[in-house]
């Protein structure tokens, strides 16, 4: 049987017209930083890969970064790659290829 | 993010522009605040070239500065102090609100996205407690964890904070263990998808009867309590353990849906069902009493009974209208359960998800030009992942299945008062005791 009202206030101990109740949320667990690489000094002669998350047409969009990269930045090498699956899933595989011959990355779109 | 700390690979993402919030919470409870964010106009989703490449020659919208000087920054300017500030922060959940009037309460729950914005119960001590005494388990055992969506973190529940939530929807202290297997699942039934998604329970088993559940005529709204509020407690549950559901941060559908109300929360009519039950498919035996709880509910094909000509093709009309993507949902009034025998000869549920599923084609060119389908079925395909590898493989005019037999579920509800039907498009999740919350 639900209490009314009046008798939690008299249980809770709570003063003029007061009330104690409980805070719904559930716990968030501890954040933890984490190191972002360091910058590059220039983008002049490094390869940056254009990584394309495979959602919502990324890769048109991305396309046209890479022309903006020919056109503006011509000693800036800017690859266009596409993630091994789906965007939910880490995909190492591909991390690790630029990691070992890139030196940058510009990751889209994300949502 | 991952790309950048893990691997050491100067990076910056570039979202739309919608999704600023979102970027910028995710990024500081992954504990890399200062995480390179670029933003373009929403949608790039449908854009033609030309207008992509004026997302990229033009500013973006957040700042106001330019596009690609902001990419270029982000990947080469220095550290400042703030970069470098090494963050570490606990969260903690108070146990109690500050003690305040009833109005004051339920204005600061709704203000605090607590609620559904329908008044609430307020969860004094003692109505909680009530609630506590319907299951064996302690206050302080963890039940379980939830997240709404896959790129934030996971939130820890215990059962004293299901039963909080439990008695802000409403809730009767016998349905507790009940709301307790569907928190055990782990499933969020406000999942923070910008397609507006819903969860969705059946209940099967004894526990039915106990609770005074409906199955039959209206059980899926609004005429039953135990039905209403045990649905309810799953989006409030849903809402407050998974760190949120703030529309803009925490919620991005960008509709919204109305199912989420109370979370399409019924029973599922056994006694008059010709098949065998939910939880028995999923490997319970007919005796023990569980839930089997969905996300991604939202779509809904609908009409009456089967007509003897050309209820084939109606069945496979519905399944047509639905996305792809979606994972089909048979809700069927018993008349028409009886029907699917009659007129198909679908005697076991075994034989009606055989049917679905043989029937529920598309030419492949049309398969795989679905927005929802190339998001996230064509990566994995190209990745070698069965059976999509397989299904990339077939000619644009060949057929091919809409979905996987084993995402196609069936159950019976209703009243008899007619034989409609629907097939709703939801994604099973999880089958879990009740009787072990109990």
């Amino acid at each position: 049987m639900i209490e009314t009202l009046e008798q939690t206030h008299t249980r809770s101990g709570a003063r003029d017209g007061q009330l104690t109740v409980l805070n719904p949320q559930g716990f968030p667990p501890r954040v933890s930083p984490k190191d972002m690489a360091p910058r590059l000094d220039t983008l002049e002669g490094k390869t940056v890969y254009l990584v394309d998350c495979r959602f919502d047409d990324a890769d048109l969009f991305l396309q046209q970064m890479q022309a903006w990269f020919r056109e503006h930045l011509p000693g800036v090498r800017a690859e266009l790659i596409q993630l091994s699956s789906v965007y939910t899933r880490d995909d190492p595989e591909t991390w690790e290829k630029i990691k070992a011959t890139g030196d940058a990355a510009i990751v889209g779109v994300g949502h | 993010m991952t790309i950048d700390s893990k691997y050491g690979v100067p990076t910056v993402a570039v979202h739309t522009n919608v999704f600023e919030r979102v970027v910028r919470s995710v990024a500081r409870v992954n504990g890399m605040p200062r995480a390179r964010a670029v933003f373009v106009p929403q949608p790039v989703m449908g854009k033609t070239a030309r207008e992509l490449r004026e997302y990229v020659d033009g500013n973006d919208p957040v700042t106001g500065r330019p596009v690609m000087q902001e990419v270029i920054e982000g990947l080469t300017r220095p550290f400042d102090a703030e970069d470098l500030k090494k963050m570490v922060y606990e969260r903690t959940t108070p146990r109690l609100v500050e003690p305040a009037t009833e109005d004051e309460l339920q204005r600061l729950f709704l203000d605090n996205h607590w609620t559904d914005t329908l008044p609430i119960i307020l969860p004094t001590e003692e109505r909680v407690a009530e609630m506590l005494a319907h299951t064996t388990h302690k206050p302080d055992e963890v039940v379980g964890h939830m997240r709404p969506t896959h790129f934030r973190e996971y939130w820890e529940y215990t059962v004293e904070k299901v039963a909080v939530n439990a008695v802000m929807a409403g809730a009767r202290p016998e349905y507790f263990p009940v709301i307790l297997a569907i928190a055990a699942s782990g499933v969020s039934g406000r999942g923070s998808t910008t397609s507006s998604a819903a969860g969705m329970v059946v209940v099967n088993g004894p526990v039915r009867g106990e609770i005074g559940m409906n199955s039959g005529t209206g059980a899926l709204g609004p005429y039953n309590h135990a039905n209403a509020t045990i649905g309810r407690a799953f989006g409030l549950l849903s809402q407050n353990l998974q760190g949120g559901s703030e529309p803009g941060l925490t919620y991005m559908g960008s509709q919204g849906n109305n199912y989420a109300y109370n979370c399409v929360t019924f029973a599922e009519n056994e006694e008059r069902s010709p098949w065998e039950p939910l939880h028995v498919t999923h490997g319970f035996n007919a005796s023990d009493s569980a839930v089997s709880v969905f996300s991604g509910c939202r779509s809904t094909a609908f009409t009456l009974g089967l007509r003897e000509r050309h209820w084939q093709n109606h069945v496979r009309n519905m399944l047509r209208g639905m996305d792809p993507h979606e994972q089909p949902c048979l809700v069927l009034d018993p008349i028409t359960a009886r029907q699917f025998i009659d007129r198909g000869g679908l005697d076991t549920k075994d034989n009606l998800v055989d049917w679905i599923y043989n029937n529920a084609c598309m030419p492949a060119g049309e398969y795989w030009d679905y927005q929802l389908i190339q998001n996230y079925i064509y990566p994995r395909a190209t990745y070698g992942e069965e059976p999509y590898a397989s299904k990339l493989k077939a000619a644009p005019d060949e057929m091919v299945h809409m979905f996987k037999r084993d995402e196609i579920e069936a159950v019976v509800v209703g009243g008899e008062t007619n034989g409609y039907w629907r097939i709703f498009g939801a994604r099973y999740g999880k089958t879990v005791s009740v009787d072990e919350w109990r």
